[in-house]
C-alpha cells in the first residue's frame, strides 16, 4: 500500500516535470522563464541541502558554500578553458571537493550537528569577505579576473563540445529544468539504496549505526560530498541564469534562505524542499517589488513561526491532514456500510484504519 | 622596536576584541547550552542604543555603559520569554529560531532606521604614539574594557549567590529545581545578563566600526569560532581560544593582508577542532570557570 503510493507520487512528480519542461518555454514570455530558471537552480540547491539534512541528519547551514563556489568555479573554468562542456565538469567536481575536505575535518573530528551547523556558516561567510575584497587586477585565476563584489561575468553553456554555439536563455531553461530532474531522481535512487538506508539510521541513532559495523563518519563523508557535488550543480545553473556569479551568493541572507526552504517545505522529504524554494522565490521576489515588508522582518517571522507551530513543514503536513480526512471518510463509509447491514461494529472498523 | 611594540599593541587589541564580541556569546552558550545565532544583531542593537542616545544628547560614556547594556538585557529578556523558554533541549530548534530572530532584528532596524550607515560617532579619545607609529586610544581603553569585562564576569559566577545557583541549575536542573531554585528565572537571568554583555560590547565597538543593520554578520561568525573552539569552560576556553586565535589574526593579517588574516583564524579553528573536538577547554584548563 505504502510501496504503491511512493511509486504513484513519484511518477506524478515526473509528469509535471515533464509537462513544466515542455509547457513553460511554450506559455510563458521570455523574461518569465530566465526567472523560472533562477527559481530551478535555486530548487537545486534546495535539493542537496533536503538530502543531507533530511536524509542524513547534517544540519549544514552553509550550503550556499558549495553553491557559490560552483558557480564561480565554472565561471572561472569556462573563461579559461574558452567552452562550458568541461567547465559544467570541473564545477561539479570542485564543489565536491570543496565538500569532502570540509567534510573531512568536520566529520572525523566528530562534530555534532550544532557545531557543524556554525562551522559552515563561517566558512561561508569567510569566503563571502574573501571573495568581496578581491576587486584588484591581481587576483585572478588563468585569465579569469575575480573582480571583488562586481562578480564575474559568466559565459552561457554550449552546445557540447562546441563552443561557437551558444544556448539561449530559454535552452538554458531546458539544461536546468533536465539537471533539476536528474538531481531529483539521483537523490531518490540513493535515499532508496543501502546507503542511504543506512545514512538514515545514522540520522536516527549514530552510536546503535557505529554499533552495527558501520563507519558513520564514512557515510555521512559520502552523502556530505553528494549534497556538495549537487549544489554545486545547482551553481552552474544559477550563474547561467542570472549571467554573473558575485559574492553576494555567499552572504547571511542566502545562507538563511536555503535552510528556510527546506523547513518550509518539510525536512525528511525531497520534493518539499524543492517546493519550499519555488514558494519563496515568488514570494519574496512579490514582495520586493511591493516594498511594503522588509523581506528580512517577513522571513524572520516565517522561520520562527515554522519552527514554533509547523515543525515539520509543509508538504509532511498537507499528507498527514490528506491521511487523516481519507481515513475519517473512510470510517464514515465503512460505518455506513455496517450500518445498513444492521450490525454496529464501527469501534473495531476505527481500530483497523 | 617601536614597530614591535605598535604590532604588539594591534594584536593584543585583536584578542581583546574577540573577548568582547564573544563574551556575551560565551554567556549565553557556555551557560545554558543555548546557541543564540542572534547573538551579531544583539551587538548590533548595543551599537544603534549608543547612537540613537548620543545623538539625542546623552552623554556618551552613559549611552555606552548603561543604556546600551541596559536595552539589550531588556530585549533578551523579552526574546528568552517569548521565544527561547519553549525550546530549552531542542538545541537544533533553538538555533533556527534565533536564526528567525536575527532576521528579523535585521528587518525591523532597516524598517526604522534604514539601510544604510547611521549617523557615526566619533571615538572619545584621541591617538597616542609610539616612537614614529601612531595608534588609537580608544583601542587602548577598549583591551582595559575587555579585561575587566573577564574578571567582571568571573567574579559575578564565583563569588556571588547569584552566579553559585546559576552554576548550580546548569549543572543539573532537576536537582536545583529540587533544592527550591526557580530554575526558570535563573535561565531567563543568565540570558539576560548575555545579553547584557552583548550590547555593552556593541555599543563600545560602535564608534569604531559604525553601525549597519547587518553589521551582526561581521562578528557572529568570529563569535562562534571563538565561544566553539574555547570549550565547555566558558572564561577560561573564550580568554584562551581569544588569545590563540586573535594572535595568529594579528600575524597573519600583518605579515599577508587583513583578509588572509581571518582565513588564517577559520582555518586554525577548524585544525583545532579535528585534534580538539571538545574545544581547548577540554583537554586543558578543565577545571576552571
Amino acid at each position: 500500500m505504502k510501496r504503491s503510493r511512493e511509486i504513484n507520487s513519484l511518477i506524478s512528480i515526473g509528469i509535471v516535470g515533464l509537462i513544466i519542461l515542455f509547457g513553460a518555454p511554450l506559455s510563458l514570455d521570455l523574461f518569465s522563464v530566465i526567472s523560472l530558471t533562477t527559481a530551478i537552480s535555486l530548487a537545486i540547491l534546495a535539493l542537496s541541502l533536503g538530502l543531507i539534512w533530511g536524509f542524513g541528519g547534517i544540519l549544514c547551514f552553509g550550503q550556499t558554500a558549495f553553491f557559490g563556489i560552483g558557480g564561480y568555479a565554472y565561471a572561472i573554468a569556462a573563461l579559461n578553458f574558452g567552452g562550458s562542456t568541461g567547465a559544467i565538469i570541473a564545477a561539479v567536481l570542485v564543489a565536491a571537493a570543496a565538500a569532502a575536505i570540509l567534510g573531512y575535518f568536520m566529520f572525523y573530528g566528530r562534530l555534532s550537528d550544532v557545531y557543524l551547523a556554525v562551522i559552515t556558516l563561517t566558512v561561508t561567510l569567510i569566503l563571502y569577505s574573501v571573495i568581496r575584497r578581491t576587486s584588484g587586477p591581481e587576483y585572478k585565476i588563468g585569465i579569469a579576473k575575480l573582480g571583488g563584489f562586481n562578480g564575474i561575468n559568466v559565459p552561457p553553456i554550449n552546445y557540447p563540445w562546441d563552443a561557437t554555439q551558444f544556448l539561449y536563455p530559454e535552452h538554458v531553461f531546458y539544461v536546468a529544468m533536465v539537471a533539476l530532474l536528474l538531481a531529483y531522481f539521483l537523490c531518490v535512487w540513493l535515499t532508496k539504496s543501502h546507503f542511504g538506508r543506512v545514512c538514515v539510521s545514522i540520522r536516527e541513532n549514530e552510536v546503535r549505526t557505529e554499533l552495527l559495523g558501520y563507519d558513520i563518519r564514512f557515510y555521512k563523508l559520502c552523502m556530505f560530498t553528494v549534497g556538495g557535488a549537487i549544489a554545486g550543480l545547482g551553481g552552474i545553473m544559477f550563474a547561467n541564469s542570472i549571467g554573473r556569479i558575485t559574492p553576494d551568493v555567499f552572504n547571511l541572507y542566502n545562507a538563511a534562505l536555503a535552510i528556510i526552504w527546506v523547513i518550509i517545505g518539510g525536512r525528511g522529504t525531497l520534493i518539499g524542499p524543492v517546493f519550499g524554494a519555488l514558494i519563496l522565490f515568488y514570494l519574496t521576489s512579490f514582495l520586493g517589488r511591493q516594498a511594503v515588508v522588509n523581506i528580512n522582518l517577513f522571513l524572520g517571522l516565517v522561520l520562527i513561526v515554522f519552527v514554533l507551530v509547523v515543525p515539520k513543514g509543509i508538504v509532511p503536513s498537507l499528507v498527514e491532514l490528506w491521511d487523516r480526512r481519507k481515513s475519517r471518510r473512510m470510517t464514515a463509509r465503512s460505518a455506513r456500510r455496517m450500518r445498513r447491514r444492521g450490525r454496529s461494529r464501527v469501534k473495531e472498523v476505527q481500530v483497523e484504519d | 622596536m617601536d614597530l614591535f611594540a605598535a604590532l604588539a599593541l594591534q594584536i593584543i587589541y585583536g584578542i581583546a576584541n574577540l573577548v568582547l564580541i564573544s563574551i556575551g556569546l560565551a554567556v549565553i552558550f557556555g551557560m545554558m547550552r543555548v546557541i543564540n545565532l542572534a547573538h551579531g544583531e544583539f551587538l548590533m542593537l548595543g551599537g544603534y542604543t549608543v547612537i540613537v542616545a548620543t545623538n539625542n544628547g546623552v552623554n556618551i560614556w552613559i549611552a555606552m555603559f548603561i543604556f546600551a547594556p541596559l536595552i539589550v538585557g531588556i530585549i533578551g529578556l523579552i526574546v528568552e520569554w517569548c521565544l527561547i523558554r519553549f525550546l530549552y533541549g531542542r538545541m537544533v530548534d533553538t538555533l533556527l529560531a534565533t536564526w528567525g530572530l536575527s532576521l528579523f532584528f535585521i528587518g525591523l532596524i532597516t524598517t526604522i532606521f534604514g539601510a544604510q550607515t547611521a549617523t557615526t560617532i566619533s571615538p572619545p579619545f584621541g591617538a597616542i604614539t609610539i616612537g614614529d607609529y601612531s595608534s588609537s586610544g580608544y583601542e587602548l581603553f577598549l583591551i582595559f574594557i575587555a579585561i575587566l569585562a573577564v574578571a567582571l564576569v568571573y567574579l559575578l559566577f564565583r563569588y556571588t549567590k547569584l552566579g553559585l545557583v546559576a552554576r548550580g541549575t546548569m549543572q543539573g536542573a532537576d536537582m536545583a529545581a529540587s533544592l527550591g531554585v526557580s530554575t526558570q528565572r535563573v535561565y531567563s537571568t543568565t540570558f539576560g545578563i548575555g545579553a547584557a554583555l552583548s550590547g555593552l560590547a556593541g555599543g563600545l565597538l560602535a564608534p569604531i566600526t559604525g553601525v549597519l543593520p547587518t553589521i551582526g554578520a561581521i562578528y557572529i561568525g568570529k563569535a562562534f569560532i571563538t565561544v566553539i573552539s574555547g570549550g565547555t569552560a566558558i572564561l577560561a576556553g573564550t580568554a584562551s581560544a581569544s588569545i590563540l586565535l586573535g594572535a595568529v589574526n594579528g600575524i597573519v593579517a600583518f605579515v599577508v593582508g587583513p583578509t588572509m588574516g581571518e582565513v588564517a583564524l577559520l582555518l586554525l579553528a577548524i585544525v583545532l577542532l579535528r585534534l580538539m573536538p571538545q574545544g581547548i577547554t577540554g583537554r586543558f584548563f578543565k577545571r576552571s570557570l
